[in-house]
């Protein structure tokens, strides 16, 4: 994200709006945000949805034209597809956050073609760290999620799907 | 042109829109919980992508103009058209039956989809090749998942094996029109807009063989199929999944969420 440096007021702002499926997350962190310029006397802040149907987008669209609005910045939110999104947008603190949260964060592209095809062992557990885990199935609660359990400790979680 | 680049949007939008619906009348009835969960999330990603379809359609409308006098949005292409309309392929409004339908009609849709959408990555339309380029990572999954699912059940148990090559042999004649080229396909194709489908279709007849192979699963003889929903012309289903579908728009015009 090139805004950190060209407007970090803002970037505070948008710090605070999360995503509502993983409140954690703030769409900064999550890589949503594509840039912010400052036209005239508005801001034009692009996103980019994580998945097509993310049913999310409208909600962060209105948080942050909402949050902006509120510290005096007339807001203008436009979806931007290209180019598409992917896992590797997930910032360093985004993928600490969502371990914390109890969402495996997605591996690199191999491991997670391995976890998710052949059962390779790969996704350790966000509860007790063990990767004696197994896929449940590959579509979870939410389009970016894949469904696992920890065969130790028998943790039920969420793996956050590499998406390249 | 811009009538035809419509139409295209149209064409590519259908598909993914009827299918998505099939699909979402699983909601809740799905064979397991993961499946149900699966199933759901494979309809969500394609009305995510027949939204992007859909306002790009309503923009390319807005700059032909003419005599409406409605403006035209995505939703009034969604939910006010009439059948003779839609140019989806047969496939995709062949109803649920059982779970090997489901699977096999997905798995027919997603093989196509996918040499579909990698060819789009490289239209001279932007905004069709951003589409392209954001699908292909969501129908990556739904070929992974559909064709794993073809395998375990064809090769499954004797009653999962019979009733995969039912279902195969009661849908393979619709897949020759997913590739069979119409006239506004052709023109696209000219214009470096759409894709080219003889490309498309080795690559689909390819995939198919090898997946229903390893499946045990038999490729049925079959020399003609087929066809008309691109053309608007459609099976006697396609006229009650509008009614469900629009039942809201007709009944209430306008009204909001």
């Amino acid at each position: 994200m090139d805004t950190a440096t060209k407007y970090p007021e803002i970037e505070a702002l948008l710090e605070k709006v999360t995503d509502p499926e993983i409140p954690v997350l703030s769409i900064m962190d999550m890589g949503v945000v594509r840039s912010v310029e400052k036209q005239e006397d508005t801001l034009l802040v692009k996103i980019t949805p994580t998945y097509s149907g993310c049913p999310a987008m409208d909600t962060i669209a209105m948080e942050i034209k909402a949050t902006l609005e509120q510290a005096g910045y007339p807001t203008k939110v436009k979806l931007v597809l290209a180019p598409a999104w992917t896992t590797d947008w997930i910032t360093p603190r985004g993928r600490a956050r969502l371990e914390e949260y109890g969402i495996a964060a997605p591996l690199e592209a191999n491991a997670d073609k391995q976890a998710l095809l052949d059962g390779a062992r790969v996704v350790p557990c966000t509860r007790c760290g063990s990767t004696n885990t197994k896929m449940i199935s590959q579509f979870g609660s939410t389009a970016c999620k894949a469904l696992f359990q920890c065969e130790d400790c028998l943790e039920p979680f969420d793996y956050f799907k590499c998406l390249k | 042109m811009k009538e035809q680049l419509y139409q295209y949007l149209l064409m590519l939008g259908d598909n993914a829109m009827i299918l998505g619906h099939r699909l979402s009348e699983l909601c809740g009835h799905g064979p397991s919980l993961e499946t149900d969960i699966a199933l759901t999330n494979l309809s969500l990603d394609l009305f995510g992508q027949v939204r992007n379809y859909f306002q790009y359609a309503a923009e390319v409308k807005g700059e032909i103009g003419g005599a409406t006098d409605t403006e035209v949005t995505e939703d009034s292409i969604a939910m006010t058209r009439y059948p003779h309309e839609y140019r989806n392929t047969l496939l995709v409004e062949q109803p649920n039956k059982d779970f090997a339908f489901v699977i096999t009609r997905q798995f027919f849709f997603d093989a196509y989809h996918l040499p579909l959408l990698e060819a789009l990555k490289q239209s001279k339309d932007e905004q069709i090749a951003a589409i392209a380029h954001k699908s292909i990572k969501e129908v990556q999954y739904h070929l992974r998942f559909s064709s794993e699912w073809v395998k375990r059940l064809g090769d499954g148990t004797a009653e999962s094996h019979d009733r995969m090559q039912t279902a195969v042999d009661y849908l393979y004649p619709y897949i020759g029109e997913l590739v069979q080229e119409t006239p506004i396909e052709k023109a696209m194709k000219e214009e470096g807009i759409g894709a080219d489908l003889s490309v498309v279709r080795s690559q689909y007849y390819d995939k198919v063989k090898a997946v229903l192979k390893e499946a045990t699963l038999s490729t049925p003889q079959f020399f003609g199929f087929h066809d008309g929903g691109k053309k608007g012309v459609h099976s006697e289903h396609h006229s009650h999944i509008l009614s469900t579908l629009q039942y809201m728009q007709r009944t209430y015009p306008n009204m909001e969420w």
